[in-house]
């Protein structure tokens, strides 16, 4: 068995798993966090209930949930589209509250003064609140992108082929657990650590403007 | 699926789902405490004055915090019996939740000595209180605000880590619902209840974070 390229190949695939569910999480959690900064009396409690129980529960029986309960009404999804499918949800709960957050920083005036301009609900977030929400958004952001990137180590419990995987499967054939596991863990240290170091120096650049103002 | 939705396996199962519940509790417990030992004892060598001693916390810390848990689970598991080392799953997984732990315990015992104005101990001193006094009166009111909050959530991810111990035969919680689903493939009414429990000791920890927020944070006027 060639060991490296099969390690590059489940390195390939943690990288496009957490890559497509960080998008698709991103794009459903900004939707959420701007309709729950809107303080609906009906949404509101509805998508805070959601995001409780994202929180509540841990990812591995979430992943369980979308792997075998999907099946039981009739569609059935490939453990792949399952990963990426429990990874987007699970994701976009945590960056549903990190925008939600955000958008509730700005301060109240940006909102009256921004809608006397005459500006409708959408213009206002796309041109004026949300610019200035990325401020609070952004190192949080990145943050749990890290997070999401370690959670995918999780989605090899229903086989798919990713870099935790890979190393489970070659520890079988090779027992030699200490090395097999330094080279997995090297290899999610060098995406990780970089986006921890980005998200450290975007909190520091981000907080040192907004003293500064 | 609901009216297939079988309350009965469940009830008949209740003793599958009580020893994983009361192992959840226990693996948490014992590896919260002694994260907090590692948690602290690392932060004390991140602070202290000599270089080596930094060094090695800083690795610990970012080495955990950039690597899955589940790889970290993983090294032990299949590393240690490579040194000739041979604990039960149980203990290999304490182990590795208390190490996991410790590291982000560290950095918010961090945060909190670090948010107290090093003015105000010199205040203390020039006021003539002495070392306890300073703790008890200036330094913890402040520090705990700070470090309770952050500590009650990291004990909210330590019970849903716990559930990667299943990952290597560990009955708990989550692994009770493994059991469940391939003795009977009943994953909804396995999984769901599982889901169910997790969430029970959620909103508890949660209530408990945001009281000792009301508490304890330190309101300036």
């Amino acid at each position: 068995m060639q060991i490296f390229p099969f390690f590059l190949k489940g390195l390939w695939m943690t990288v496009l798993i957490s890559g497509a569910s960080l998008i698709l999480g991103t794009l459903l959690g900004f939707l959420l966090g701007m309709l729950r900064s809107r303080k609906n009396r009906l949404v509101n409690p509805l998508i805070g209930f959601f995001v409780d129980v994202m929180r509540g529960t841990p990812f591995i029986v979430q992943v369980f949930i979308v792997f075998f309960i999907f099946p039981e009404f009739g569609i059935q999804l490939e453990a792949f589209t399952a990963a990426v499918l429990a990874m987007t949800i699970m994701g976009s709960a945590f960056i549903c509250e990190i925008v939600t957050a955000g958008i509730l920083a700005v301060p109240k005036g940006q909102w009256e003064a921004s809608s006397s301009s005459g500006l409708n609900i959408l213009q206002q977030l796309r041109f004026v609140i949300l610019p200035q929400a990325m401020k609070t958004i952004l190192p949080p952001l990145v943050g749990q992108y890290v997070l999401l990137i370690k959670d995918s180590s999780v989605v090899s419990a229903i086989g798919v082929v990713e870099l935790t995987r890979v190393g489970w499967l070659t520890v079988v054939r090779i027992p030699e657990g200490l090395m097999v596991f330094s080279l997995v863990g090297a290899l999610y240290f060098a995406i990780s650590y970089p986006l921890i170091r980005i998200s450290n120096s975007l909190e520091r650049k981000l907080t040192v403007n907004r003293v500064s103002l | 699926m609901l009216e297939f939705f079988s309350f009965r396996t469940i009830w008949e199962y209740r003793s599958l789902f009580q020893e994983g519940l009361r192992n959840t509790f226990l693996i948490s417990i014992v590896s919260l405490f002694l994260a907090l030992i590692a948690g602290v004892l690392a932060c004390a060598a991140r602070l202290s004055g000599w270089r080596g001693l930094r060094g090695v916390s800083i690795a610990y810390i970012e080495s955990i915090r950039s690597t899955p848990l589940l790889v970290q689970i993983y090294f032990l598991y299949f590393g240690l019996p490579t040194l000739g080392i041979r604990i039960p799953e149980i203990q290999t997984g304490i182990l590795a939740l208390m190490l996991n732990s410790g590291a982000y315990i560290a950095e918010i015992v961090r945060a909190g000595i670090t948010s107290v104005p090093g003015g105000q101990i010199e205040a203390g001193i020039s006021s003539g209180l002495s070392y306890f006094q300073r703790m008890r009166f200036i330094i913890l009111p402040q520090a705990l605000g700070v470090t309770v909050p952050p500590l009650l959530g990291q004990a909210i991810t330590l019970v849903k880590d716990s559930a990667l111990l299943s990952m290597i035969s560990v009955v708990e919680l989550t692994r009770s619902g493994q059991m469940l689903t391939s003795e009977r493939f009943m994953p909804a009414e396995a999984f769901f209840t599982v889901a169910l429990l997790y969430l029970v000791i959620y909103f508890f920890l949660k209530y408990l974070s945001g009281w000792s927020q009301k508490k304890l944070i330190f309101r300036e006027t």
